[in-house]
């Protein structure tokens, strides 16, 4: 492992009562595919929302290249950021959701231009040019004056992976990227994911589907109950987990 | 065991049977009622001298009908313009993480939601009993210049005042239910995106939330517009205000008030023409199927 691209010390969160993470710490090195497993509720997207700080985490800090998320450090004391840089900071890291959440009421290339133009000043020629590369990397060349709506929730996802890549981000997180999406439909944005791994952009992965997990993850991460349990190669932890409770989880999804 | 072996229904044989629609025997029987009403109706808006078209034909277009429906357009439309704006600010300040803005915004509405639209505008004519002098100065030093209420809020400046403030908390309120009815999921998504959070605003979530908003706004605007009526209270020469001054004369009450309700429904109209097409606009990418924005059968 290279570079540490992103640094997760000590992170807790709660909800309420609920503690959803108890103290998670992970590294990944720049260009490191890491996928995270775990039952739900065990905290995976909880994770991967205090990395790029859409939650705050209460207690514990993160890091991407280097640069502490949401706060300014001066001698021993935290500056709590204002929204506007941490927005700035944001834009160094892509999330891909469930959900896809593109804007329904943009066109696909709009979605994709939208970011890049109101955060790096892109010129709309440039972002454009920029969008119709990612279109046709993501196989989608042909759907860009679409509405989201009018497209399958594979082509969405694949919209929405483009759209995370234009801001041309350190490090892409995926919170369980095709777990909205009809069986038949899982392959192509998994092809787009495995592309990308090869193309050695870093990401950290939230999934259920193991035999992915398998093929593209340098680290696979097991998450129960707001803890890291086990982590290691996929051969390691897939194939043999020593700990009792990734042993349990893997047992019930193989 | 094939399926083949049981005796098939005839109704299903080949060649396909013509088909002979449902009847609907009822619905003949009110379409009969309802045109024999309108008939009705019709005749006697014809036949019945009271109703005085003569004088009607000669007021509808008269220079002081069109000029009173000139100012009922101006108030209406200085009502919804600074009434809308000053709601979209307040509907920002309700959900805004200061709750002290919070607070402001939530008095206001509670405010004037309270106070009878008509009680407001006597209270703004009014004004100059009050505070006869409006200063400018250090509060509670010295004042630098100022000037008499009475001629800084005419009669036209109170109607507008009164209509606009009254205008804003219902159009805050309609503003807030449009944002708050957008997906959160977009509001993280340009979050995560790291878009300003203005043009967050301005681009992912006013224009989707334009969509539950229209309906309502052209509601209001509409109500405002024949709202507009009460500003008579304070004699200014609006639509209403104009008719009854001129019934007040010829004594042709009806022949008049029917002046008033044609460029009433006239403009309505309009307003509605008006709010198929800016509905269409805010439709983009709404639905599946292109021209399928209607509700979804």
């Amino acid at each position: 492992m290279g570079e540490v691209m992103v640094d997760v010390r000590g992170v807790h969160k709660s909800f309420g009562d609920n503690e959803v993470l108890r103290g998670v710490d992970l590294q990944v090195g720049a260009g490191e595919v890491v996928v995270v497993l775990g039952p739900s509720g065990s905290g995976k997207s909880t994770l991967l929302r205090t990395i790029n700080h859409l939650e705050k985490a209460d207690r514990g800090l993160v890091g991407i290249d280097g640069d502490l998320i949401g706060y300014r450090r001066r001698g021993d004391k935290l500056y709590e950021l204002r929204e506007r840089e941490v927005l700035r900071q944001r834009a160094h890291v892509g999330f891909v959701f469930q959900n896809f959440n593109l804007f329904p009421h943009l066109t696909v290339l709009e979605n994709i231009v939208e970011a890049p133009i109101s955060t790096r000043r892109t010129s709309p020629a440039d972002a454009r040019a920029q969008a119709r590369r990612l279109l046709d990397r993501v196989g989608l060349a042909d759907k860009e004056s679409a509405y989201p709506r009018h497209l399958s929730g594979g082509q969405q996802q694949r919209v929405a992976i483009a759209r995370a890549l234009a801001l041309e981000p350190k490090v892409l997180l995926f919170d369980e990227p095709t777990s909205a999406l009809d069986p038949e439909l899982v392959g192509e944005v998994l092809d787009v994911i495995r592309d990308l791994a090869r193309s050695g952009t870093t990401m950290i992965i939230v999934t259920h589907e193991i035999g992915f997990a398998r093929d593209v993850a340098d680290t696979v991460v097991f998450m129960d109950g707001g803890v890291v349990v086990e982590q290691g190669p996929p051969a390691q932890v897939l194939d043999d987990p020593q700990h009792p409770r990734t042993r349990a989880f893997l047992s019930k999804v193989l | 065991m094939s399926v083949s072996a049981r005796p098939r229904p005839r109704a299903l044989d080949s060649p396909a049977p013509k088909v002979v629609a449902a009847r609907h025997p009822w619905r003949w029987v009110g379409i009969g009622v309802v045109l024999v009403l309108l008939a009705q109706f019709v005749h006697g808006l014809v036949t019945n001298p009271g109703w005085d078209w003569a004088t009607f034909a000669r007021f509808i277009t008269a220079k002081s009908i069109l000029d009173a429906v000139v100012v009922t357009l101006e108030l209406t439309l200085y009502g919804t313009v600074i009434g809308f704006a000053l709601g979209i600010l307040l509907a920002l300040m309700r959900l805004s993480r200061s709750r002290f803005l919070e607070a402001v915004s939530w008095t206001y509405v509670w405010a004037f939601r309270s106070i009878p639209l008509i009680v407001q505008l006597l209270f703004w004519f009014n004004i100059s009993y009050l505070y006869e002098e409006l200063n400018f100065g250090i509060p509670f030093g010295p004042t630098f210049f100022g000037f008499p209420t009475k001629d800084l809020i005419s009669p036209m400046g109170a109607a507008v005042l009164g209509l606009a403030l009254h205008q804003a908390a219902y159009a805050a309120e309609i503003v807030r239910s449009g944002v708050i009815s957008v997906d959160h999921g977009q509001l993280e998504a340009a979050a995560a995106l790291g878009i300003p959070r203005s043009r967050q605003l301005r681009r992912i979530v006013l224009p989707q939330a334009m969509r539950s908003i229209l309906p309502n706004a052209t509601n209001e605007v509409i109500s405002l517009f024949k709202g507009t009526s009460v500003v008579s209270v304070v004699a200014i020469g609006e639509l209403f205000y104009q008719v009854q001054v001129i019934y007040g004369r010829n004594a042709r009450v009806v022949a008049l008030l029917m002046v008033a309700t044609a460029w009433y429904i006239a403009l309505t109209t309009l307003l509605s023409i008006a709010q198929h097409y800016v509905e269409k606009h805010y439709a983009k990418g709404a639905t599946r199927n292109e021209d399928g924005w209607k509700w979804a059968r």
